[in-house]
């Protein structure tokens, strides 16, 4: 483990009876860093979460969360830890700015109960009771209760499902936000644009397991290559290469001395979304037999 | 445990309990089942069996036991099932608030409505009906306490059984009126078939009622009511075993 490392796992494994829900994990995440764990629902992405929180039991493997182990579930790392659960509620009968100072009080060094109402965007809401808020509202609560102890890390597993565009926006700003402050962030998402808006760094994980990780930018470039696509007469072509340069200098030349043109040329980068196609749909070859 | 940790429990238990007690208040039905409906049955019984001094001492204690098993049995089974079920537990989990602080805080507000009932049930009992104060305070409290800690553990052990908000009502009904009406709140035990007496026997309501109804109305004290107190003590040892042994903090997979 080094020193500026806040989560540490290491061949991390649970199944629920027959199913293997993780099949050996192994991840850091960095202090001050957004970690993102990108992969379709099922992949085991909640599983881990849950495990790091101290929610659920690991069968093997090597958890360490700011350098405790998560299953002991010692008071001192659940104050230095906010968590946005998945379609987790509240109490229905107490007001926003209620429930957050209540939770706010659990804390030994809580934020400001008007800090994290405006830092959740609430402001409007706040003497609204909880069962009255909007879906996206109570996502914002939700937020708000994981900022209110003012936590070093924070786990946000699929923090923006069910939010409108606008609030989705609003909730990036959030963890930017969080970022600027040099807090931890581990988030959980099957949104590629929200990994590539706002990860340091992604895991893309499928039947609990690791496929690829690195940078948003660097699994682009490393794993898939550019697509050149053209039209010759009705002929569509589509070509992948890891030298557009080379592709494009050959086959232009040879249009030119045909006398053609090339027509719809296009040369497109790999999006995350194709890096992601890619390794899920290898990942459906069939298991060797366990040993 | 160190004192500073002692008084943060403390502490903390305290916020629990006052943020209880807010939203009691503010849940409509909560606050009906606990006060309005032992209040009914005590108006409707006490008209029925007006003048008649028998019937009058002994709905007063009946009434008494009910509302202790609304207070804590009920309660806590629905309560328990719809935090489980909308993960406000598990939220809490996740906090440093430790346990004891918050099991401290909800049993506070429990004992909070039970003797808030019994003092309305025992006030208007005198005062409308004639019963008299009650006659030995102090097995009047014994057999409250151990009729809390008896229903408040089985409350708790049944909401492990009950799989959603939706069903409680049925699970939670199933259990609370067959008991109650065979217990002899309503009526004189003694005209029951002797098969239902039985089964009364075994169960923890009918001997909660009994220790209640020496109390205030007889005037006798605990060692009139051992067995009682046995019956309900051994209810309260299964209850905790189940209570705890089945508890989560999560209803989404076990």
């Amino acid at each position: 483990m080094t020193a500026t490392a806040a989560i540490v796992v290491n061949e991390l494994s649970k199944a629920y009876g027959a199913h293997e829900a993780v099949r050996g994990l192994t991840f850091s995440v960095h202090r001050g860093e957004v970690y993102g764990l990108l992969g379709p629902n099922g992949a085991g992405k909640t599983t881990t979460v849950e495990i790091l929180e101290g929610h659920r039991s690991r069968d093997g493997g090597d958890v360490s969360v700011l350098g405790y182990d998560p299953a002991d579930r010692p008071a001192e790392l659940r104050s230095r830890v906010g968590i946005v659960l998945q379609s987790c509620g509240t109490y229905p009968h107490l007001t926003v700015r209620e429930t957050i100072e209540h939770w706010g009080r659990l804390y030994p060094a809580p934020r400001g109960v008007e800090e994290t109402i405006v830092l959740a965007g609430l402001q409007e809401a706040a003497d609204r009771r909880a069962r009255t808020l909007s879906g996206g509202q109570a996502r914002r609560l939700d937020l708000a209760l994981a900022l209110v102890g003012d936590p070093e890390l924070i786990f946000l597993d699929e923090p923006t499902t069910g939010f409108d565009p606008a609030a989705r926006r609003a909730a990036w700003d959030v963890v930017r936000a969080l970022r600027d402050l040099g807090k931890t962030v581990l988030l959980t998402t099957h949104y590629l644009d929200e990994a590539q808006a706002l990860a340091d760094r992604v895991a893309i994980v499928k039947d609990g397991r690791i496929l690829a990780e690195g940078p948003p930018g660097a699994l682009m470039t490393g794993a898939a290559r550019y697509r050149v696509t053209y039209r010759l007469g009705q002929e569509l072509v589509e070509r992948e290469t890891e030298d557009p340069t080379t592709l494009l200098h050959e086959a232009t030349a040879a249009a030119l001395a045909r006398g053609e043109r090339l027509e719809d040329l296009s040369v497109t980068r790999p999006s995350l979304e194709d890096v992601y196609l890619e390794l899920t749909a290898e990942a459906w070859e069939p298991e060797p037999a366990p040993a | 445990m160190g004192a500073g940790a002692r008084a943060r429990v403390i502490a903390l238990a305290w916020h629990q309990f006052r943020l209880e007690r807010r939203m009691f208040w503010r849940n409509p039905t909560a606050a009906f089942f606990n006060f309005l409906l032992p209040l009914l049955l005590l108006a409707l019984f006490g008209a029925v069996f007006a003048g008649r001094r028998e019937d009058l001492d002994a709905i007063v204690p009946g009434i008494a036991g009910v509302s202790i098993m609304s207070a804590t049995f009920i309660a806590l089974a629905y309560n328990l099932t719809f935090l489980r079920e909308h993960g406000i537990l598990k939220r809490l989990r996740g906090t440093p608030l430790p346990a004891p602080a918050y099991l401290g805080g909800i049993a506070a507000s429990a004992v909070t409505n039970v003797a808030l009932q019994l003092a309305i049930v025992i006030v208007a009992g005198h005062v409308v009906f004639g019963v008299a104060w009650p006659g030995d305070w102090l097995a009047l409290a014994v057999f409250t306490a151990a009729g809390v800690l008896c229903f408040a553990s089985l409350g708790v052990a049944l909401s492990h059984a009950i799989p959603n908000s939706e069903s409680a009502p049925a699970y939670v009904n199933a259990v609370f009126l067959p008991m109650m009406m065979i217990a002899g709140v309503f009526y004189d035990e003694e005209e029951a078939p002797t098969l239902l007496r039985d089964v009364a026997e075994v169960l923890p309501l009918k001997h909660l009622v009994d220790g209640l109804s020496g109390a205030i109305v007889h005037g006798e004290g605990v060692g009139d009511h051992l067995l009682a107190l046995l019956v309900l003590a051994l209810w309260t040892a299964a209850g905790l075993v189940l209570a705890i042994r089945g508890f989560s903090w999560d209803a989404r997979r076990a």
